[in-house]
């Protein structure tokens, strides 16, 4: 088998050393009756010919959107990966290594983690960054649980605008410890509803946790939100779906945030159907103690030079067991890896324009939306890269057209939110070109002259 | 070897390493107005493409790694990661698609999902699959939710969680993260469960028993069958943690021998690259009586067509965004399918053979704590090398100074100064040989020039490290010279 390196003689000569006849001797501690007999049922050996061929046969054939156009968000964002991060990052020196365990020998993992958690840092206004969590929605769980333990508190408020997924992994995350959720309504713009917020946090409540740009593209202002948790000494969680946003907007961390988190995908990461992502955290330096995840931090080796470890670990797993303060080990390192070639290629500059990109494109798609007849859209308040437009019928009525035109319009709300009736969630990146945008509005408008005169509701 | 900075202390505000086409939509300045901005981000990196792509060569090449050469970190599984894995999983088909497109424009990556699922449960004899878990500790908290979620349903969630004191720090962690408390049994003299003591301990408040099999030693738990009949008989559940997968591939299916979950880590027993610290994938796998409660969705195939099924009332619901890592998964489904089930059986033939060759060329220099056989993996312990103050830490530090990566060092926690080696199948008699020369050399070292061990490494990019400082005075981000903080 090609992956095994052995010759024959080789094992023959190692089963002599060993003092054995056959391999089937180095397995009698598995007893007879539970040894498995047979063989697998497992197709194959495929050559490498045939696998590709197998592979390109589901990617390409079976999977069937590649000639259209899509505007789907809502989390996972389309954006264009520069060569370089595939190139630098696809060296087997950054993809086949193991924690780094061993720093001596992992100086550069170590030190791409520390680059990483600075340009987090950079980017979220706060004092430190783990080296990553699983996604952005495990990482929302991870900060709830962290404010849990800070405040002892057992009461969480979370934005009905922030990511449904997200809502429901903090709900899985929480149900087993006892923590109650509850959550805080919108408003007409499509921002946090402060005035129930502030009826809603108490001094029983843990944390506030809010998605800006949030579930529906609308930009939220944070500080009055954080005004409030502090107010009743809750913390203030931060979710940033969009990372990207964070070269425009507001830093969390300067509007008031004790924690931020969210999902990296987009600093370099392909869509790849929803994984691998990036989560990533950040807090400030009072809440050290209880943060979680891996963190690399700076030091000297024994003549004086600057070197970096994995650092903090009687937080963790490994030393604490069950008194640590996340049961994460493997995260997404490589993923880390690649955000922070991104953002370091493209710099302060690159990042804010494309954010800049993002935003006007986004903008100029729901100003021409909104001048067709019909059409409106659902929010006021300001959007970053996707919005919400509310359609006079159901998007899966106009669906068989737009795929005859090629394009998926946009996330369906409804089903996520029962009263955004007939709410397509719209999303433009610097992926798509202004044709692109142009043809979206045309096929809207001929959509809504097309669909079926009767029948207004799905 | 040039000593490489910071990206950030390479930084010059003129330079520019990437430049975006004009914008063609309009941009009027006043669109900004009402949203909440930021200042330019101050520090961020200013720097031109050779220099990005330079900094990064030349970090990559002070790490040590899998396609350089051995590494016997025991429990990792560091086995080679088959290109052609890479090359299937950038197909522009899996890279590209939103996971919100609609499932008939994804049957391809349905069917990846599905197929991995199926292979799976006939490698484990489990009765159902996810594969949503992002890693290992991840797959465990999915496992133990589970089980709670059963118990539940049955009226009661119970109150704790039996773990064996050789067990990875993961299991203690994320059983108690799904609200148990932990009760830790001793192992006995084998290195294995004391099933007097389990007896003992296995009550009607007990949810379940997590065993890693074989365990952080290597021993093959031989009482697996008993072991399930005693949790079973008091109504808990059996939790294999399958981190040792690789040993048991095509010889054994806990599926068949009362396990009822256990996860996987496709970065170990199924070849996808660990990547310095992830992504991994950690399916769970149950038997049949906690398939309703499996996270959603789940993949669902109706005759030649897939869906994604969310309508599943005891589902313990969602434990991340989306579907899992898939292209780790598109990774791992290239392997298994490239070994075919008697490539699989090949693969823990030679594991274990590896690691048995290693065991006895080492046993007389090192000391064996456990001398019960071993399968995959075997632990040794620095207590013959104590006498010349070296300790496991000096031996693995000395490891790289000849070109080898240190095993796992001070796990499990059962061995004092412990050195958990395991090989994995895909080395080379000649690279075996190397490692296995190497440690003779340092046991003599150790006797006549412990210093030389004490010190090492003395041939690395940075030598040994101050992790005491790092953790005292903890600087955790860079910050420009003269900055206030810190």
């Amino acid at each position: 088998m090609k992956y095994i390196s052995l010759s024959t003689q080789d094992i023959k000569e190692m089963m002599k050393v060993i003092g054995i006849d056959h391999l089937d001797d180095l397995f009698t501690t598995i007893p007879e009756k539970i040894r498995y007999p047979g063989a697998l049922k497992i197709p194959g050996p495929f050559s490498e010919p045939e696998l590709v061929q197998l592979f390109q046969e589901m990617a390409e054939h079976q999977n069937s959107y590649a000639s259209l156009t899509s505007f789907l968000g809502g989390g996972a964002y389309p954006h264009f990966i520069p060569a370089v991060v595939d190139y630098v990052s696809s060296r087997g020196e950054f993809v086949s290594p193991y924690t780094p365990y061993q720093p001596e020998v992992s100086q550069g993992t170590l030190q791409a983690i520390f680059e990483f958690q600075t340009l987090i840092c950079q980017l979220t206004g706060l004092d430190m960054a783990n080296a990553s969590l699983y996604d952005g929605a495990s990482g929302a769980a991870e900060a709830v649980l962290m404010a849990s333990r800070i405040t002892r508190r057992p009461k969480v408020v979370l934005a009905a605008s922030l990511h449904p997924q997200y809502r429901q992994t903090i709900r899985t995350y929480c149900r087993n410890i006892g923590l109650i959720l509850e959550e805080v309504a919108f408003t007409e713009e499509g921002r946090v509803d402060l005035e129930s917020l502030d009826k809603l946090v108490d001094n029983q409540t843990a944390a506030v946790v809010v998605q800006s740009p949030n579930y529906f593209g609308v930009v939220e202002e944070w500080a009055p939100v954080f005004q409030i948790s502090r107010q009743k000494g809750a913390l203030g969680i931060a979710v940033i779906a969009e990372a990207l946003s964070l070269a425009l907007l507001q830093p969390p961390g300067e509007a008031g945030a004790d924690i931020a988190t969210g999902e990296g995908q987009s600093f370099g990461l392909p869509l790849a159907y929803g994984g691998p992502y990036l989560g990533f955290m950040a807090c400030r330096q009072e809440f050290i103690r209880q943060f979680p995840g891996r963190i690399a931090g700076e030091t000297i080796d024994v003549e004086g030079r600057r070197g970096y470890v994995l650092t903090l670990s009687t937080r963790e797993q490994h030393i604490r067991r069950e008194k640590a303060t996340s049961n994460i080990c493997t995260n997404q390192a490589w993923c880390a890896l690649r955000a922070t070639i991104y953002l370091e290629l493209l710099g302060r500059r690159g990042l804010r324009e494309l954010a800049l990109h993002n935003f006007y494109k986004a903008n100029y798609l729901r100003e021409e939306l909104s001048k067709i007849p019909g059409l409106s859209l659902k929010f006021k308040g300001p959007v970053f890269n996707e919005f919400v437009l509310q359609l006079p019928v159901a998007p899966s009525q106009l669906e068989p057209y737009f795929r005859e035109k090629k394009i998926i319009p946009g996330v369906k709300l409804e089903e996520d939110y029962p009263q955004l009736k007939n709410c397509l969630l719209i999303c433009a990146t610097e992926v798509h070109s202004k044709d692109q945008l142009d043809k979206l509005v045309e096929v809207m408008a001929a959509a809504l002259d097309h669909r079926p005169k009767k029948g207004g509701q799905s | 070897m040039i000593r490489e900075p910071l990206i950030f202390e390479l930084s010059d505000q003129e330079k520019s390493a990437f430049l975006w086409p004009p914008l063609d939509v309009p941009a009027p300045k006043e669109k900004l107005a009402g949203l909440p901005l930021r200042q330019e981000i101050s520090d961020f990196p200013q720097v031109s493409e050779p220099e990005v792509v330079r900094h990064f060569h030349r970090l990559s090449r002070t790490n040590y790694s899998v396609d350089e050469g051995f590494y016997p970190l025991g429990s990792c599984t560091m086995k080679f990661n088959p290109k052609v894995n890479e090359k299937v999983a950038a197909l522009s088909g899996f890279t590209g698609g939103h996971p919100l497109l609609p499932e008939d424009l994804v049957q391809g990556n349905l069917r990846v999902l599905k197929w991995l699922e199926e292979l799976l449960k006939e490698i484990t004899g489990m009765a159902a699959f996810t594969l949503q878990p992002a890693a290992g500790a991840h797959g465990e908290l999915t496992g133990m939710m589970l089980i709670r979620s059963y118990h539940e349903r049955q009226g009661h969630p119970r109150k704790y969680v039996l773990i064996p004191d050789s067990a990875h720090g993961t299991n203690p962690s994320s059983a108690h993260l799904c609200g148990y408390q932990v009760i830790e049994i001793k192992s006995n003299e084998q290195g294995t469960v004391d099933l007097a003591a389990l007896r003992e301990a296995m009550t009607e408040e007990v949810a379940a028993l997590m065993i890693t099999n074989p365990n952080t030693l290597g021993i093959f738990e031989s009482n697996i069958s008993e072991i399930a009949d005693i949790v079973h008989q008091r109504g808990g559940f059996l939790y294999m943690d399958g981190a040792n997968m690789n040993a048991l591939m095509g010889r054994f299916r806990p599926g068949d021998s009362g396990v009822d979950v256990i996860h996987l880590n496709l970065h170990k027993t199924f070849s996808t690259p660990h990547g310095g610290g992830g992504p991994g994938s950690g399916p769970v796998g149950v038997s049949e009586k906690l398939e309703p409660f499996l996270p959603v969705p789940v993949v669902v195939q109706e005759g030649d067509r897939f869906r994604l099924d969310y309508n599943r009332p005891y589902s313990i619901g969602r434990v991340r965004s989306f579907y899992g890592n898939f292209l780790v998964v598109v990774k791992a489904l290239a392997y298994i399918l490239a070994l075919g089930s008697q490539g699989l059986k090949e693969v823990s033939g030679i594991a274990v053979l590896n690691a048995n060759y290693i065991r006895r060329s080492l046993e007389d220099v090192y000391y064996l704590q456990y001398t019960t056989p071993t399968l995959h993996e075997c632990v040794f312990s620095d207590k013959f090398q104590r006498k010349y103050g070296v300790n496991n830490l000096d031996i693995a530090k000395r490891l790289i100074d000849y070109g080898l990566h240190p095993p796992t060092v001070s796990f499990p926690l059962t061995v004092h100064g412990a050195l958990m080696i395991e090989p994995t199948e895909t080395e080379s008699k000649r690279d075996l040989d190397m490692f296995i020369q190497a440690m003779r050399k340092i046991a003599q070292e150790a006797a006549q020039q412990p210093e030389l061990l004490k010190e090492a490494p003395h041939t690395t990019y940075v030598r040994r490290l101050d992790e005491t400082r790092a953790a005292r005075q903890p600087v955790l981000r860079w910050r420009p010279e003269g900055s206030d903080r810190e």
